[in-house]
């Protein structure tokens, strides 16, 4: 049995007006609207050529913070490894002679199974691991989209706008 | 008999007791950090506090003695209240480590500051600065500022180390431990005030940052550190051993365990493992292969020479079962009825726990026949004086031998005597210098891959229960214990595809020698063979591995059902014989 909708129940179906039954005049209402918005401003992104920046907000693939004198924030207490859902992340820590005592080995994050959900900030007891800007990641491997400190360490610096967001907001 | 109540409870007790010690035994928590079953009573946590009827202030449930008719609160207001205040005080100068500190996870102030305090301090000064990384010894280390002043190490190093190296120095907020600058804390128990430690302060050499606690399966199991068999627990993360730590039992090692079982026993088990079955080809180089053709090859050989040319040598090193399953091939095959093992006797028994017998299962291979080495020709043939398996092959009567345990060619003298032997074949876990004589090398499970019973020196059977997966061993299927990475990881996860090693039991191997010498045995698990051991050995008699469980049992000889301690007497004979020969104590 066909479902009935007021679409296809003539009983309830709206009855066309013998103008819009000509049909040519509903096909210049279209063509009008159509070429008003040739002359409207554009919304659309030349993508590769033309990027996005993304607001400070958003959030992009997680990333190390790496302090002014090179070394990562981290302690490698295994939090955002503990807190992560898809259990993305592999934390192996060691010992450093730094005050901080405790720093990552090997941090190790499978971009393939990031959900960019943002716990491992908001767990991070020192700031360490911070979501970014970008988000344009492809791989033509997958052992490519396990991503270890050598492209997770961002220079302080160029985080900036992030760690002012989030100070904003804890506050 | 005194009577006390205990919130409400009215609980039997004994004449003597604390508070504590009848609350703890009757299943009542009374949160405390310096009380321990084993160590003497400080009272100077001060969070044990409890509210006892008539008497003015509360009182430290684990120094308060009881009395009968004494009605105890636990839960009443003031008590909480105290409590709180006492971990309000505790908190004062402790640092927020958590993230870089060992013991969270397991830390008892972590866990009390979740249940018995407010949540939130008054105190807004600068905390107290202390040294944070002194070694103690060479195996502790001590975070001043972590410590809360329980006592519990310098009690432990007094009372059961009896090396009385620690105490307190300084005044008020500024206490912290120090140990003698001359001896430093340094002996063979030291790495248990680690683990009795309540809080961080203490840390191990070994294990510091190596892995967080909930990252972590823990595995009941026994330390095949020496004959003591001490009760532990293993802890494995991405399938590698990277701790061990003792498991209380009151019959074989109480709470403790010793740094050489601790430290020695685990590399092992990661490191320098045999990737697989080897076989030299007709150059005399190691191929890999596999266990089939091995055996093949194995059963070959030894079906060309003659019973006396052949030897088979168990080991203490592994469980019964193995032992039993190479002495069935020796009866079946050889009409032998006894092999030896070579014992590992270093150094003095200590005053506790370990043992001058490096060995776990002397005792267990003696119960079902094996002989200490020594005994060998004693046994085997009466008309020829007592040799060692030294002497023996120094005769160059043995052309071939089968050894289910790769670890006794560190000798010299055992390696000179072996060049006669024609053809020798060895199970093993690791790349010793036994595999690399040997002609073909089976790779057998270490001690945490695998089931297996093991009786210790004072009779105690005790149970392995696997730790580490193998290709063979899974841990999904063969319920091993699972940690959250286990239980929620996929199978392309790292721990789950690598590291898992091509290796099985050492009595599969003798399995499959036998079979291919035309017997017809069919186990198709580790406690198979136990069923059988316990209908034919009468020290094993009514056992099984549910009954042995956790905590181990005695061998029925103890309780008197089989008047014949013989195999202990031959055991304890051959040690001392062992002793006094030298040569072939490795």
């Amino acid at each position: 049995m066909q479902y009935r909708t007021k679409y296809n129940n003539p009983s309830v179906a709206r009855k066309l007006t013998l103008w819009e039954k000509l049909y040519i005049p509903e096909v210049i209402r279209g063509m009008i609207t159509t070429f008003k918005h040739l002359f409207r401003p554009k919304f659309t992104r030349q993508y590769p050529e033309e990027r996005w920046d993304a607001p400070a907000s958003f959030r992009g693939r997680p990333v190390l913070v790496m302090e002014d004198n090179g070394v990562e924030r981290c302690v490698a207490c295994g939090l955002c490894s503990r807190v992560c859902p898809p259990l993305a992340i592999e934390v192996r820590a060691s010992e450093t002679e730094l005050l901080k005592e405790r720093y990552p080995v090997v941090f190790e994050i499978n971009m393939l199974r990031c959900i960019f959900c943002g716990y491992c900030e908001e767990v991070c007891p020192e700031e360490a691991i911070i979501m970014s800007k970008e988000y344009e990641l492809s791989f033509r491997d997958p052992s490519e989209g396990i991503f270890g400190k050598d492209k997770l360490l961002v220079p302080k610096a160029e985080l900036q706008e992030r760690l002012d967001y989030l100070a904003k907001m804890r506050n | 008999m005194p009577k006390i109540t205990i919130d409400g409870r009215e609980l039997e007790a004994q004449a003597g007791q604390t508070i504590i010690q009848v609350a703890t035994e009757n299943g009542i928590d009374i949160p405390h950090f310096c009380w321990h079953p084993a160590l003497t009573v400080a009272g100077n946590c001060r969070m044990c506090l409890v509210e006892v009827e008539k008497t003015p202030k509360l009182q430290i449930a684990c120094a308060t003695p009881i009395a009968d008719g004494m009605v105890v609160k636990t839960l009443s207001e003031p008590a909480v209240t105290g409590r709180e205040d006492v971990m309000e005080f505790l908190l004062i100068n402790h640092p927020l480590d958590c993230p870089i500190c060992d013991e969270a996870g397991q830390c008892k102030l972590q866990d009390y500051a979740f249940e018995h305090s407010r949540g939130e301090s008054r105190f807004v000064e600068e905390k107290n600065h202390k040294d944070k990384r002194v070694p103690l010894g060479p195996q502790v280390l001590f975070d001043g500022e972590r410590c809360i002043s329980c006592s519990r190490c310098i009690r432990f190093a007094t009372e059961i180390a009896e090396q009385p190296v620690l105490t307190f120095v300084h005044r008020g907020d500024h206490v912290t431990i120090v140990a003698d600058p001359d001896m430093g804390f340094d002996n063979n128990m030291s790495m248990n005030v680690i683990d009795i430690c309540p809080v961080g302060a203490l840390t191990s050499r070994d294990f510091r940052f190596k892995a967080r606690v909930w990252d972590m399966s823990f595995t009941d199991s026994i330390c095949p550190g020496c004959s003591r068999g001490c009760n532990i627990r293993v802890g494995i993360r991405n399938n590698e051993i990277e701790r061990l730590e003792p498991r209380n039992n009151p019959n074989v090692n109480g709470y403790w365990m010793c740094d050489h079982g601790r430290l020695s026993t685990y590399p092992p088990v990661n490191e320098a493992r045999i990737e697989g079955p080897l076989m030299k080809d007709a150059k005399g180089i190691q191929q890999h292969t596999d266990n089939d053709a091995a055996a093949r090859k194995v059963a070959e050989e030894l079906s060309k020479y003659s019973k006396d040319e052949v030897l088979l040598l168990g080991s203490a090193r592994l469980p019964v079962e193995d032992n039993y399953a190479l002495l069935k091939l020796a009866k079946e095959k050889f009409g032998k009825q006894h092999i030896p093992f070579i014992t590992h006797i270093e150094g003095q028994d200590e005053r506790l726990l370990l043992r001058a017998d490096k060995t776990p299962n002397a005792l267990g291979a003696t119960l079902v026949g094996c002989v200490a080495d020594g005994h060998y020709q004693h046994v085997h043939g009466e008309n020829e004086a007592k040799k060692t398996v030294l002497e023996l092959l120094r005769s160059r009567k043995i052309k071939v031998v089968f050894s289910i345990a790769g670890d006794f060619l560190k000798d010299p003298q055992l390696l000179e005597a072996f060049e006669d032997v024609e053809f020798f074949a060895t199970c093993s876990s690791n790349d010793t210098v036994t595999c690399r004589r040997a002609d073909v090398v089976f790779s057998t499970s270490a001690w945490a891959e695998r089931d297996g019973v093991f009786v210790n020196f004072e009779g105690w059977v005790q149970q392995l229960r696997p730790a580490v997966a193998t290709k063979y061993f899974m841990r999904g299927i063969d319920h091993m214990h699972m940690s959250r990475l286990d239980r929620f990881g996929s199978p392309f996860d790292k721990w789950a595809r690598g590291n898992k090693r091509n290796a099985r039991e050492a009595w599969r191997m003798v399995e499959l020698v036998a079979n291919n010498m035309g017997a017809r045995w069919k186990y198709l698990h580790t406690e198979d063979l136990f069923d059988e051991i316990v209908k034919m050995v009468p020290d094993f008699k009514g056992m099984s591995y549910d009954s042995i469980g956790r905590l181990g049992q005695p061998i029925a000889t103890k309780h008197g059902e089989v008047k014949e301690p013989i195999y202990k007497e031959v055991y304890q004979e051959s040690t001392e014989r062992i002793e006094s020969v030298g040569s072939v104590i490795l």
